[in-house]
C-alpha cells in the first residue's frame, strides 16, 4: 500500500469530491478520504471547509482513523470553535475508555485544541487522568497541564492542577516524574518568583532517584531542572555532583551536556582545596572530548559550549589541544568553532603544534576560515610572547603568497602585534608597504595607515604614502578617514617642516567638506590643539599607548556566568542571554552561578573594555563624567527637548565611544575620549561654524545642556502590548505635552513574520475625555522586524467616564491581522494647561477655602534641588509658582495647576536643604516623577 | 521546547508538518525554505535564527528535517531527537527518502504524535513503539486488558527497551567490536593526532529478562584486580592486537540499558539487553594505538607543469592476518591534464572527476610494503593561488581491534527461566576500519 498517491491530487472540485467520500458508508473509503485531507493539509491547502464531515468520522473504533481525525482537529479547531464543540463528547467518552492508550490519546489531543469552550470540558477528564491507575495516562496528563496552562493559566491555578502536578514528582513511575518536572519547570518559567518548583533536599532526592531509571529524555528534563537548584552548602553540592557524574557516560550527548551544566554550576560552591574538586575537574574532560565524535550538528553545539567552558575553567581542557585540530572534511561551522577554541587553549606548551596547524589552515579554500586562521596566528603572537617571532615570520610568509584576503588579514593582525611589542618588529614595515596598493578593505587600509602614521619617522616616504590615500578621501569609509586624519597629524608632529601643507589639507577636508560629525569633531580638536599649544598636542596625540590585552573577544564575565547556567541550550549556542531571542516573559529571568566558595574570588572579573572612559582624569573637562553618563543612557531615557532627527547621530556617538578598536588609539588620551562623544550630540549647532575656537566653546555649553532639557517631562517608553499577546505586534509608548498639545508617542514593532498594514486606534471612555484627535498615521506597511514611531495628537473632548485608577486609559489597536486591547496609564501632568497661573489674590482666597479633607501631604525624598531649580523644572510642566517665602531657613513655594477640565490644584512646597516637603491636593506620583526625572 | 517539526524534500516542498506550539505559525514553514533550503550560500550553521524563531536542521540524503522553536530549548536535545527520529523512521520503513516518507506519512504523523508531546520527547525506543504503533490501526481494539497494560508499562517502565515474555529455542548472542581508527600524520611521519573510536554492537536472542555482565581488558579494572597489566610494559604495544593485557580507555558511553551508577562506582557493566541488535557502548582511546598502515608520501614539483608522486604503504600487524578493501586516495591538482601510474600491487586509476588517483588493493598481509609512483602532467595556469595539497587518505579493514580491546567475558543470568550462562551460544568478532586516516603531503 502506498500513501504517496494522496499527495498528487490537484484537480479542481477536489473539496467537493472529498466531502462525498467522507460521508461514504464504506469504512475503507472514509479512511482514504481522511488521508487525502491530511495530505492536502500538510502541503498547505486550506481544507477547513471539510470540518463537519471530518469530525463526523471521529466516532470510530479504528484507532488509525481516529488519530488522523484528531490531527485534523488540532489544526483547524481554532478556526471553527463552534463546530469543534461537536467533538467534545467523543473526547470525554474516550477519556473513560478501557484502553489506556485511548484514554491518553484523548487527553493528549484535547490539550492541543485551543478553544476556550473545549478547555472547560477538559478539566474534569484531566483531573481523572492525573490520578489514573495507568502510568502511561498519568505521564500524558502531566504534560497536558502545561498545555492547559499555556491556554489559560488562571484556570490551571483555580482548578488546583499545580498541586496535583507537584504530587506527581513523588510518583512511583520515573517517566511520570520526568514529565511532571518538565511541565512544572515550564510553568515556573512564566512565574519567575512563584517558587513553584519548591526544590528542597527531599524533592531533589526524589529527582536523583528517578534520574537513574527514566528515559534519556526524562534524564534531560530532570538534569535541566536540577541545574536551577541552589544547594544549601558545599556538602550537599558535592553529594549531588557525585550522583550526577555517572550521567557523563550516557550515549545521549544532551544528557552529557546537561550533566556538565549541573556540575559546572555546583562546582562553584566547592572549596578549591577539596580533593573532590580536583577529581571532578578531571572527570569533566573526557566526556567533553567524546562529544566531538558525535554527528557534526551536535559537535557544533558541543563546541559552542566548550568555548564557554574553556573561558570559565581553562584548566579542564588545557591538555586536549589535539582534539580541536581541524579535519579536512569537517563542515565549515565546525572548523570555525574549533579554531576559536584552539586559540583559547594556545599556551607556551603547545604553541609550536598550534602554529604548524594554523599555517596549514591558511592555505585552505574557504575564505572565512582562512581569514580566521590568519587572525589566529596574530592572536597567538599576542598571547604567547615566546612565539611572537615565529608568528611574525609565518605572517610574512603568508603575505608573500599575495593572496589578496590573506595579505589584508595579515596586515590587520600585524598592527596588533606592533602594539603589543613596540619597537621590536618594525623591520617588517618595508615589506608591508609593498602591498599598499592591493588593500581594498577598510579594516586593512586603516591598519596600514595607522602603521604608517605611528612609524612615520622611520618611513622615508611616509608623506607620499599618506598623500596618495588623501586623494580619494571622500570615497573612503569613516574608519579609514578617521585613521588618515590621525596619521597625518602624527606625521606633522613628527616632521613639521615638510608636511604643513598636508595637514592643512586633511584638516579642511575633515572639517569643511565632511558630513560626518565624528570626523568633523576630531578634525576640530586637532586643529585647535595644533593652533593653541603644539607641545600639548604632541603630548596628547603621540602619548604612549596602553598595551593591548592578551585575551581579546572574551565574553563579558556576568554574561559568561549566565551562559554557563544555560549550557546545552540555544543561549549557549548563540552566546546570547535568552532575553535576547525569546519573546515575552519566558526566560527573561537572569540566571546566576551560585556564590563562590571561599572569599571574594568572584569579584576579580577582568576589565574587558580597552579604553574605558572611566580612566579619564576628570580635571580636563569638569562635566565629562555627567556628559558621558547622559550619552550612554540615551537608549534608556531619551531626553525630551531634543529634535527627533538628532537622536540617531547621538547614539552613534555613544556607540563609537564604546566601540574601542582603532578609535581607542585617538581616544587613548583623556581628552579624546571626552570630546569624541560630546560634540556628536549637537551636530546641528555646528552646521556652518568653521571657526574653531568659537565652535568648541559652544559645544561645551550645548553639550552640558543635553542632560537638562526644558519643557514638560516625558517618561521613557514602556511596553504596553506584548508581542506574544498580539500575534507579533509589540507596542510601547509614552505620553507627552508639547506646545499645549497632548501627544501619545507610540512605537509599533512587528515581531511576526508577515507584513502588517491597516492600523487604526480607538480609546475607551475615560476620566478626562481623552480621544484621538486624528487617525493613526502609519502610512507604510510594517514589515517584519521593523519599528515605526508615531505621534498621535489627543484631544480632551471625548466622552467622560470615571476610571479606576483615575488615569487609566483603555486602548484598542487594529491591524490587518486582528484587534488587540491593552490599557495604560498616563501621567496627570499631561493635563496641566499652559494658563494655569493663578492670580495672587485669587490664590490667597482660594487657599483659605480648601476644606481639610481635600488636602493631602507627601514627602518627596532624594531630590537635591534648591527651590529655584525646582520651581523652574515644575514650570516646564505647567506647575506655576505664585509666591515664595523663606521661613526659618526653609523655602516655601506656593503653586497652582489647572487641569484640562478646569479643575484647579493648589500646592505648597517646603524645601528642607535638598528635601522638599509638599502640601497639596494632588497625587504625589506626578510631582515625584517630575522632580526625579529632570 | 520544540514548537514544530517539518520535513522537506530537496526542492523545499513540505512532506510532513506537525506544529506542537501555538507560537509557531504556518509561515515558519516558508521561512525555513526561503532562508535555508533556497539560500544562495552554503549553510554556515545547523541552527538558524529567523525573526526570533530558531530552526534546527539535519539532512539525510536529500531530505531536510527541521525542528522549530521560539524558546530557549536544550539545543543538544533537539539534535539528539532529530537523529532519533531518523533512526525510528529507518527502523519502520528503511531508507529515508522522499518516496518512503510520502508512502508512510500517516505512520509518521502517528509516530510524531507519540514520541513528541507538546514538544517534549517521550519514549522513542523502536522496540517499545513497535508494540503499539503498527500499520494495522485496528489492533488496539482486539488486545486484552493484560496486553494493553503490558504495553503501557513497557513504554513508561524502567525497562522501556525490552518487553516481557520473549522466548527463543536457542539462546544466542553476537558481539561485534567495531573500531574506526583515525590518524592525522605529518609528511615527515610524525603522528599529529590519532584516536580510535569504537563501538560494541550486540545482537541478543535471549529468552526472558536476562541480566548480563560484560567484561573487557579495561586497564582500570585489570589494575584493580592486580592480575594483568603489572608484568606488562604499558608503553610498549605488541603487534597484531593480541599482546596487550589491558588498555586505557579515555572515555566511554553506554546504551541506556546499562546501569551507569554501577559503572561509576564499580566500573562493572551490567544491564538487561534490548532484544535484537543494538549498540551496547561506544568508547574512545588515544594511547598505544596500533596503526595498521603507514603512508610515506613523496611529492616533487618538476617545473611548473609536472608533479612526481611516490607513495609507499607499509602494513604494521601480524603477518598471519590479512587486511582487506585497501584503498589509497592521492589528490591531484585541479589543472591536471594527464597521469601515468605504476604500482606494484593492486590497481590504480586516475579519476578526473574526483581529482584523485585511486589505488585499490584487495588484500594485504601484515609486515609487507607496497608502492605506487605517478607522474602528473599539469596544464599551465596563471592562477596565482597555490594548490592546497589535500592530505592522502586511506581506507581499509583489518580483523583485529587497533585499540587492543579484548572482550573478557559476557555472562548471562536468567533466574526465572531454566537456562544458564553455559547454555548461551556466544560469538565475538573484531573489525578495525579506517576512520579519517590521513597523511599530509
Amino acid at each position: 500500500m502506498t500513501d504517496s498517491k494522496y499527495f498528487t491530487t490537484t484537480k479542481k472540485g477536489e473539496i467537493f469530491e472529498l466531502k462525498a467520500e467522507l460521508n461514504s458508508d464504506k469504512k475503507e473509503k472514509k479512511k482514504e478520504a481522511v488521508k487525502k485531507v491530511i495530505a492536502s493539509m500538510t502541503v498547505g491547502k486550506d481544507v477547513s471547509a471539510l470540518f463537519p464531515d471530518v469530525v463526523n468520522c471521529m466516532q470510530t473504533d479504528n484507532l488509525e482513523l481516529k488519530k488522523l481525525v484528531y490531527l485534523y482537529l488540532m489544526n483547524y479547531a481554532k478556526s471553527q470553535p463552534d463546530m469543534a464543540i461537536m467533538a467534545v463528547n467523543t473526547f470525554v467518552k474516550d477519556c473513560e475508555d478501557l484502553n489506556p492508550l485511548i484514554r491518553a490519546l484523548a487527553v493528549r489531543t484535547m490539550g492541543c485544541i485551543r478553544v476556550d469552550k473545549i478547555t472547560e470540558y477538559l478539566c474534569e477528564p484531566l483531573r481523572k487522568c492525573l490520578k489514573d491507575e495507568d502510568p502511561y495516562v498519568r505521564k500524558t496528563a502531566a504534560v497536558c497541564v502545561a498545555k492547559l496552562h499555556d491556554i489559560n493559566a488562571q484556570l490551571v491555578e483555580d482548578q488546583g492542577f499545580l498541586d496535583t502536578l507537584k504530587d506527581l514528582i513523588s510518583d512511583s513511575n520515573p517517566m511520570v516524574v520526568a514529565n511532571a518536572v518538565a511541565a512544572l519547570s515550564e510553568i515556573a518559567e512564566s512565574h519567575p518568583n512563584s517558587n513553584l518548583l519548591d526544590l528542597n533536599p527531599q524533592t531533589i532526592n526524589k529527582l536523583l532517584t528517578a534520574l537513574n531509571e527514566c528515559t534519556e529524555w526524562g534524564q534531560i528534563f530532570i538534569l535541566d531542572c536540577l541545574a536551577s537548584y541552589l544547594p544549601r552548602d558545599d556538602r550537599e553540592s558535592q553529594s549531588i555532583c557525585e550522583r550526577v557524574t555517572p550521567r557523563l557516560s550516557h550515549a545521549n550527548s544532551a544528557v552529557v551536556l546537561s550533566a556538565v551544566k549541573v556540575l559546572m554550576k555546583f562546582m562553584e560552591m566547592l572549596p578549591k582545596d577539596l580533593d573532590y574538586y580536583g577529581t571532578l575537574l578531571k572527570k569533566l574532560a573526557p566526556p567533553l572530548v567524546t562529544l566531538l565524535s558525535a554527528e557534526p550538528e551536535l559537535q557544533y553545539v558541543a563546541l559552542r559550549n566548550i568555548n564557554l567552558i574553556v573561558q570559565k575553567r581553562p584548566e579542564i581542557l588545557k591538555h586536549e589541544m589535539k582534539v580541536f585540530f581541524v579535519k579536512y572534511n569537517d563542515p565549515i561551522y565546525v572548523k570555525l568553532e574549533k579554531l576559536d577554541i584552539m586559540i583559547r587553549l594556545a599556551s607556551q606548551a603547545n604553541i609550536a603544534q598550534v602554529l604548524a596547524e594554523l599555517k596549514e589552515y591558511a592555505t585552505e579554500v574557504d575564505v572565512d576560515f582562512v581569514r580566521k586562521a590568519v587572525r589566529a596566528i596574530g592572536r597567538c603572537a599576542i598571547k604567547v610572547e615566546q612565539s611572537a617571532e615565529r608568528c611574525v615570520s609565518t605572517l610574512l610568509d603568508l603575505i608573500q603568497t599575495k593572496v589578496n584576503y590573506v595579505v589584508q588579514e595579515a596586515i590587520v593582525v600585524i598592527k596588533d602585534i606592533f602594539r603589543k611589542y613596540p619597537n621590536k618588529y618594525e623591520s617588517v614595515i618595508a615589506t608591508l608597504c609593498e602591498n599598499l596598493d592591493s588593500l581594498d578593505e577598510p579594516e586593512a587600509r586603516a591598519a596600514m595607515i595607522w602603521i604608517v602614521g605611528e612609524y612615520a619617522e622611520r618611513i622615508d616616504n611616509a608623506d607620499e604614502l599618506l598623500e596618495s590615500f588623501l586623494e580619494g578621501f571622500h570615497d573612503e569609509s569613516t574608519q579609514v578617514q578617521l585613521q588618515l586624519l590621525t596619521a597625518i597629524v602624527k606625521l606633522f608632529l613628527k616632521k613639521p617642516t615638510e608636511t604643513q601643507e598636508l595637514v592643512q589639507q586633511v584638516l579642511s577636508l575633515a572639517t569643511q567638506d565632511s558630513d560626518n560629525p565624528d570626523l568633523r569633531d576630531r578634525g576640530y580638536i586637532y586643529w585647535r590643539l595644533l593652533s593653541t599649544d603644539p607641545v600639548a598636542a604632541k603630548e596628547v596625540v603621540l602619548a604612549e599607548k596602553p598595551l593591548i590585552s592578551e585575551e581579546t573577544d572574551l565574553i563579558e564575565p556576568t554574561l559568561l556566568e549566565e551562559l554557563i547556567c544555560h549550557i546545552g541550550t540555544l543561549a549557549s549556542v548563540y552566546h546570547k542571554p535568552p532575553s535576547a531571542f525569546v519573546e515575552g516573559s519566558r526566560g527573561v529571568q537572569h540566571k546566576r552561578l551560585p556564590p563562590r566558595a571561599g572569599s571574594g574570588e568572584s569579584t576579580e572579573s577582568p576589565d574587558v573594555g580597552q579604553s574605558g572612559p572611566s580612566e579619564a582624569p576628570p580635571a580636563v573637562i569638569p562635566s565629562q563624567g555627567d556628559l558621558l553618563g547622559d550619552l550612554l543612557n540615551l537608549d534608556l531615557a531619551p531626553p525630551t527637548a531634543t529634535v527627533p532627527s538628532v537622536q540617531p547621530s547621538m547614539q552613534m556617538g555613544a556607540m563609537d565611544l564604546l566601540g574601542g578598536g582603532l578609535d581607542s588609539l585617538v581616544c587613548s588620551s583623556p581628552m579624546g575620549a571626552g570630546l569624541g562623544a560630546a560634540p556628536a550630540a549637537m551636530p546641528a549647532s555646528l552646521g556652518g561654524a568653521p571657526a574653531v575656537g568659537g565652535g568648541l566653546g559652544d559645544l561645551f555649553d550645548l553639550g552640558g545642556g543635553v542632560g537638562m532639557p526644558t519643557g514638560s517631562y516625558v517618561a521613557p517608553k514602556t511596553v504596553w502590548l506584548l508581542a506574544m499577546k498580539a500575534k507579533g505586534l509589540e507596542i510601547s509608548g509614552t505620553f507627552a505635552r508639547r506646545g499645549g498639545i497632548i501627544q501619545m508617542d507610540l512605537s509599533l514593532t512587528n515581531k511576526a513574520m508577515s507584513v502588517m498594514t491597516d492600523f487604526a486606534i480607538q480609546f475607551n471612555r475615560n476620566s478626562f475625555g481623552l480621544a484621538p484627535a486624528g487617525p493613526l498615521q502609519v502610512l507604510t506597511p510594517l514589515s517584519p522586524n521593523q519599528t515605526i514611531d508615531v505621534s498621535l495628537p489627543l484631544s480632551t473632548s471625548g466622552p467622560v467616564m470615571k476610571m479606576e485608577p483615575l488615569n487609566n486609559l483603555q486602548v484598542a489597536v487594529k491591524n490587518n491581522i486582528d484587534v488587540f486591547y491593552f490599557s495604560c496609564q498616563y501621567p496627570l501632568s499631561l493635563l496641566f494647561v499652559e494658563d494655569g497661573k493663578m492670580d495672587r489674590q485669587v490664590f490667597l482666597a482660594t487657599w483659605k477655602d480648601i476644606p481639610n479633607d481635600n488636602e493631602a501631604q507627601f514627602q518627596i525624598k532624594d531630590i537635591h534641588l534648591n527651590s529655584d531649580v525646582a520651581s523652574n523644572k515644575l514650570q516646564g510642566s505647567n506647575i506655576f509658582t505664585i509666591a515664595k517665602r523663606t521661613v526659618e531657613g526653609q523655602d516655601m513655594l506656593y503653586q497652582s495647576v489647572k487641569l484640562t477640565n478646569g479643575i484647579w490644584v493648589l500646592a505648597e512646597m517646603r524645601i528642607q536643604t535638598g528635601n522638599p516637603n509638599y502640601t497639596c491636593t494632588e497625587p504625589r506620583i506626578v510631582y515625584a516623577n517630575l522632580l526625579h526625572s529632570q | 521546547m520544540i514548537g514544530g517539526l517539518f520535513i522537506y524534500n530537496h526542492k523545499g516542498e513540505v512532506l510532513i508538518s506537525r506544529v506542537y506550539r501555538d507560537d509557531i505559525g504556518r509561515n515558519a514553514v516558508d521561512a525555513f525554505r526561503v532562508n535555508v533550503i533556497h539560500a544562495r550560500q552554503q549553510v554556515r550553521s545547523p541552527v538558524t535564527n529567523i525573526a526570533r524563531t530558531s530552526f534546527f536542521h539535519v539532512k539525510r540524503s536529500n531530505i531536510w528535517l527541521a525542528a522549530v522553536t521560539k524558546q530557549n530549548v536544550n539545543a543538544a536535545m533537539v539534535f539528539e531527537f532529530l537523529y532519533k527520529m531518523c533512526d525510528v523512521m529507518t527502523a519502520y520503513f528503511g531508507k529515508i527518502s522522499e518516496e518512503n516518507i510520502k508512502n508512510n506519512f500517516v505512520l509518521i504523523y502517528e509516530l510524531l504524535d507519540e514520541i513528541l508531546d507538546f514538544g517534549y520527547p517521550q519514549n522513542s525506543e523502536t522496540g517499545a513503539l513497535k508494540t503499539f504503533i503498527t500499520q494495522q490501526g485496528i489492533k488496539g481494539q482486539h488486545q486484552t486488558k493484560e496486553e494493553q497494560s503490558q504495553i503501557t508499562s513497557q513504554v513508561t517502565g524502567q525497562i522501556g527497551w525490552r518487553r516481557e515474555g520473549i522466548k527463543y529455542r536457542r539462546n544466542e548472542l553476537f558481539l561485534d567490536v567495531l573500531e574506526s581508527v583515525n590518524l592525522l600524520m605529518s609528511p615527515q611521519g610524525q603522528v599529529l593526532s590519532a584516536h580510535v573510536s569504537g563501538r560494541v554492537v550486540m545482537k541478543s536472542y535471549l529468552s526472558g529478562m536476562p541480566e548480563c555482565k560484560f567484561g573487557m581488558n579495561d586497564k582500570i579494572v585489570i589494575d584493580k584486580q592486580g592480575k594483568g597489566g603489572t608484568t606488562d610494559e604499558p608503553g610498549k604495544s605488541e603487534l597484531g592486537g593480541s599482546g596487550k593485557q589491558s588498555i586505557a580507555i579515555d572515555d566511554c558511553t553506554f546504551h541506556q540499558c546499562v546501569r551507569l551508577s554501577k559503572f561509576d562506582s564499580e566500573r562493572s557493566i551490567s544491564f538487561i539487553p534490548p532484544d535484537g541488535e543494538y549498540e551496547l557502548m561506544r568508547y574512545r582511546t588515544t594511547k598505544d594505538i596500533i596503526l595498521p598502515f603507514r603512508v610515506i608520501p613523496l611529492v616533487r614539483e618538476v617545473g611548473r607543469t609536472k608533479l612526481e608522486v611516490k607513495v609507499v604503504i607499509k602494513s604494521n600487524f601480524k603477518p598471519s592476518l590479512l587486511a582487506q578493501k585497501i584503498e589509497v586516495r592521492i589528490p591531484t591538482p585541479l589543472n591536471t591534464s594527464g597521469v601515468q601510474v605504476i604500482c606494484m600491487k593492486g590497481k590504480a586509476k586516475y579519476k578526473a572527476s574526483e581529482n584523485a588517483i585511486v589505488w585499490k588493493i584487495k588484500r594485504m598481509a601484515g609486515m609487507k610494503e607496497s608502492q605506487i609512483s605517478a607522474e602528473i602532467e599539469l596544464l599551465p595556469t596563471n592562477d596565482k593561488k597555490k594548490w592546497a595539497r589535500p592530505p592522502i587518505s586511506m581506507n581499509f579493514e583489518v580483523p583485529f581491534a587497533p585499540s587492543g580491546l579484548k572482550v573478557r567475558y559476557l555472562k548471562v543470568f536468567e533466574s526465572k527461566l531454566n537456562y544458564s550462562d553455559h547454555d548461551v551460544i556466544k560469538w565475538v568478532r573484531y573489525i578495525g576500519r579506517s576512520g579519517i586516516y590521513e597523511t599530509r603531503c
